[in-house]
């Protein structure tokens, strides 16, 4: 297997983009990260997209975006986990250009989603629970992680104050990033009393629906060597699925598929908890950051709320999370969500965070997650 | 012998007081009260119809027959609130049941009287031999047009019977029909809410059946009002009950077990038979229980019932109707009940 | 306009709850599986769940997706039924402030949701206090 590394990363602001379709958000995202690799050729493409088909009533992305991307005829693929498509392209890109098939791939999470409405983005997120038995219930993306909270709080205490602390946090850390898509500092009152979507979960304990992409461009580490490029090497990865459904879980407090996936990346990596500098989770909901915390072996099982509360997490507590904001604050566009982690991590370990740069910050993790669970990617990336 | 081996109820928790109807109508709520003899009335949830509450109703009355749900030959859904124009109510309430696929269903619908039809034929095929177990259930969800007399009392319920031949809870002694053509109440086709004839669904149509029927089977049967125990007759209002007993001959304490209007409004399809469940959650052994039913259009069902020993043993398996009635209501506002039935127009 | 045979297939589960369980591991799956997940059984045998449970988490869906909007604010919790089988569904006729984790539930038959305002009506299981 080869050592694979990132050599190229391209990210616009998010938000509500009223006058980009979904190839325009792509392609300019794309070519970001083209240029800051300095290359022009790709030998393949991911795509992550939850649900382009829901969203813009476009499927077949993957040839649409080469096309328009100049890259025709390379082949492109679209890769679907739901929110963790994202993830998941890097690592059948990471897997491609480490088994020595391709060189030069882009991999890369698009969502354009303000396209329909409200209730048409909620049903379209909720496809990711199983339909026949949770959607057909009437849950929705919210319900199901406020189901999560719900218990989370029975079982170990955790506090509405606690959940509240996670969107503080992430938004602190969103304000100082300019590409997101609400970089604004919020108070734990603010949440506690902003509109309730999913008891116990509020519209500021939810990421927002977003307009956005996310690209990097990955290649052998020897090539990116001879190129002089800062070398940032993926070393972990792993990925892992679940029950989507949650109460087939045996326990639904704890994300198994997340724990799963960041054993095989820290394995492969060698790397415990303790030795990353920074993490960038998938914070979908503010319960969804505290369950990954505990899942990722940074606080034990039941402490992620405690540990929100003490800044453990924090800019400048032990282990950082969420430096760029998170979905939180940044945003949430589903399918790019993977790759936009790449990016804040990619950005931390060349020291390019700007205010909120991580000091001496040589290895980060990204973690990104389908559904309510379901699925689950985890990397490692190292500078050298 | 055939009868009923097994009988359930089903109301809705929400009420509307008449007061508050009253309220947005600008009419006299004491007046009201004292004119239909009613205060209050069942609302369906929005997740509720005939459908869900038939099944509801059947399930207690399969706890109470003790039978495999597979051995039910029959099931018949009478109502004037089918929730399909076209599809059956009663495929829903088999399958659910688990009564599929080797069974006949059909809806019944005859104003208020589809219910007492859906137990007619039920009963009949069980006493011809080509069932062994028949099903009829009576349910509606009314509606009374916004500001109608009739929206005061539309209200929303089923009852439940299952007909066999042994290990009967009510003999059935006999039955009878009195039917004529006689357009008093009506809804036509693509129609929202139903028309009436007002005054004229009294004397010539509601009065003329019910004491028709009930006259033809006491004849036939040679019994008179003070050979039965318990006598229910269709409750559109609390007054007719009262004053067609009455005209009959009947006394109040015969009526009153089985009336449940006054707190329940009319249950359209499922107002005699709620009254005839109610009646036998309270009846003994030996009692003899009459009952008539009144469909609009116009025709009235009479069924004489003798209550058997076993009734003792099976009351308490499902709930009882004036539990159901009484416990765990929830009232609700005008705006809430609108909301409910469907009477606020929501953009697309 | 889907046809109606997605709906149709689930009913026996959604109608009668319908299940099956592998004796070798003593697990009921809801809905029916071809196979055990833990051991690999394909023998399963058809078993229905019991209509009983407790409340082990539950939320108030206020922004409901749009087949469900003229129904919220609604109930939905996760159940845990006597058999130990879990699953998800709306807690009704019950005030929100009322449910409460543990609480004791049964199921009702009810209606879900409709399917536009001409297409099919779409039936199942809710829970409601017992």
């Amino acid at each position: 297997m080869r050592d694979v590394a990132v050599i190229g990363i391209g990210m616009t602001k998010w938000g509500e983009l009223w006058k980009q379709s979904l190839r325009d958000i792509y392609v300019e995202t794309a070519l970001l990260a083209l240029e800051d690799a300095g290359i022009d050729r790709l030998d393949s493409m991911y795509i992550g997209s939850m649900s382009s088909g829901l969203f813009v009533g476009q499927e077949h992305i993957a040839s649409l975006l080469a096309d328009y991307l100049g890259q025709l005829p390379v082949p492109a693929t679209r890769v679907e986990s739901a929110c963790a498509s994202g993830g998941l392209a890097l690592r059948l890109g990471f897997m491609e250009v480490a088994s020595g098939m391709s060189d030069i791939v882009l991999v890369s999470g698009v969502e354009k989603m303000t396209d329909v409405g409200g209730d048409e983005a909620t049903y379209a997120l909720g496809t990711a629970a199983d339909q026949e038995y949770e959607g057909y219930q009437g849950i929705t993306f919210p319900g199901l992680y406020a189901l999560i909270a719900r218990a989370h709080m029975q079982k170990f205490g955790t506090t509405r104050e606690q959940l509240a602390k996670v969107a503080v946090k992430n938004h602190h850390n969103g304000s100082k990033n300019p590409l997101a898509q609400y970089p604004f500092e919020i108070t734990v009152d603010a949440v506690i009393n902003s509109v309730k979507v999913a008891d116990p979960l509020n519209i500021l304990d939810c990421s927002p629906i977003t307009d956005g992409a996310a690209a990097a461009i990955i290649c052998p580490v020897d090539m990116a060597r001879k190129m002089g490029k800062p070398l940032i090497k993926v070393t972990g990865s792993g990925h892992a699925t679940d029950t989507i459904q949650i109460s087939q879980r045996k326990d639904m407090t704890w994300l198994e598929a997340t724990y799963q996936a960041a054993k095989q990346a820290y394995a492969m990596a060698d790397k415990k908890p303790k030795d990353i500098d920074l993490f960038e989770v998938h914070d979908c909901f503010t319960i969804a950051e505290i369950c990954v915390t505990e899942a990722l072996g940074i606080v034990d099982k039941g402490k992620g709320g405690e540990a929100v509360e003490a800044g453990l997490t924090a800019l400048d507590g032990i282990s950082p999370v969420n430096t760029s904001g998170g979905l939180k604050s940044t945003g949430h566009p589903v399918g790019a969500t993977g790759i936009a982690q790449v990016v804040e991590v990619t950005k931390q370990l060349r020291g390019e965070a700007g205010e909120r740069q991580v000091k001496d910050a040589r290895i980060g993790m990204t973690q990104n997650m389908g559904g309510s669970g379901g699925s689950s990617v985890v990397h490692i990336l190292e500078r050298e | 012998m055939e009868g009923i081996i097994g009988y359930g109820a089903y109301i809705p928790r929400n009420r509307i007081k008449v007061e508050e109807i009253a309220k947005v109508w600008g009419t006299d709520a004491p007046s009201y009260k004292k004119g239909l003899m009613l205060e209050e009335k069942s609302v369906p949830s929005p997740d509720q119809d005939t459908i869900t509450m038939s099944v509801e109703a059947s399930r207690n009355a399969i706890k109470r027959a003790k039978i495999d749900p597979a051995d039910i030959g029959a099931v018949y859904i009478g109502s004037e609130s089918h929730p399909y124009a076209v599809k059956p109510s009663g495929t829903v309430v088999a399958e659910a049941l688990g009564a599929t696929p080797e069974v006949h269903t059909a809806d019944f619908e005859f104003a208020c009287k589809a219910g007492t039809e859906g137990m007619f034929v039920a009963m009949n095929l069980v006493k011809a031999g080509v069932i062994k177990f028949g099903l009829g259930v009576g349910a509606d969800t009314s509606q009374g047009a916004p500001g109608d007399a009739l929206e005061y009392s539309a209200a929303a319920g089923a009852a439940a019977f299952i007909f066999g031949n042994d290990k009967i809870v009510a003999n059935i002694v006999d039955t009878y029909a009195y039917m004529t053509d006689t357009p008093d109440f009506w809804r036509r086709e693509y129609q929202y809410y139903p028309q009436h004839g007002g005054r004229f669904t009294g004397e010539p149509a509601y009065f003329k059946h019910v004491t028709s029927a009930a006259r033809g089977i006491m004849q036939n049967n040679d019994m008179k009002p003070e050979d039965f125990d318990y006598v229910i007759f269709h409750q559109p209002n609390g007054k007719f009950p009262f004053r067609v007993g009455k005209m009959l001959g009947f006394k109040k304490e015969q009526i009153e077990p089985g009336w449940l209007v006054n707190k329940l409004g009319n249950t359209y399809s499922g107002s005699s038979p709620l009254g005839l469940a109610a009646t036998l959650d309270i009846a003994k052994p030996g009692d003899m229980v009459l009952i008539v039913s009144y469909g609009s259009g116009a025709g009235s069902d009479a069924f004489i019932f003798e209550v058997t020993d076993r009734i003792e043993e099976v009351r308490n398996l499902a709930p009882l109707t004036r539990d159901l009635l009484d416990k765990n209501k929830n009232y609700l506002e005008y705006g809430e009940y609108a909301k409910f039935r469907h009477k606020i127009r929501k953009a697309d | 306009m889907s046809t109606p045979s997605r709906y149709w297939r689930e009913i026996p589960q959604r109608y009668r709850l319908e299940a099956n369980k592998c004796n070798r591991c003593e697990l009921i799956f809801f809905p029916p599986r071809l196979l055990c997940p833990e051991c690999k059984n394909r023998k399963l045998e058809k078993t229905k769940l019991t209509e009983k449970g407790k409340v082990i988490t539950y939320t108030i869906i206020r922004v409901p997706p749009a087949q469900f909007s003229d129904q919220a604010p609604y109930a939905v919790g996760v159940i845990e039924l006597e058999d130990g089988v879990k699953l998800t569904g709306q807690i009704v006729d019950c005030a929100f402030d009322d449910i409460k984790i543990g609480m004791i539930v049964k199921l009702e038959f009810r209606k879900l949701f409709e399917v536009g305002h001409a297409g099919i009506l779409c039936y199942g299981y809710k829970f409601v206090p017992n």
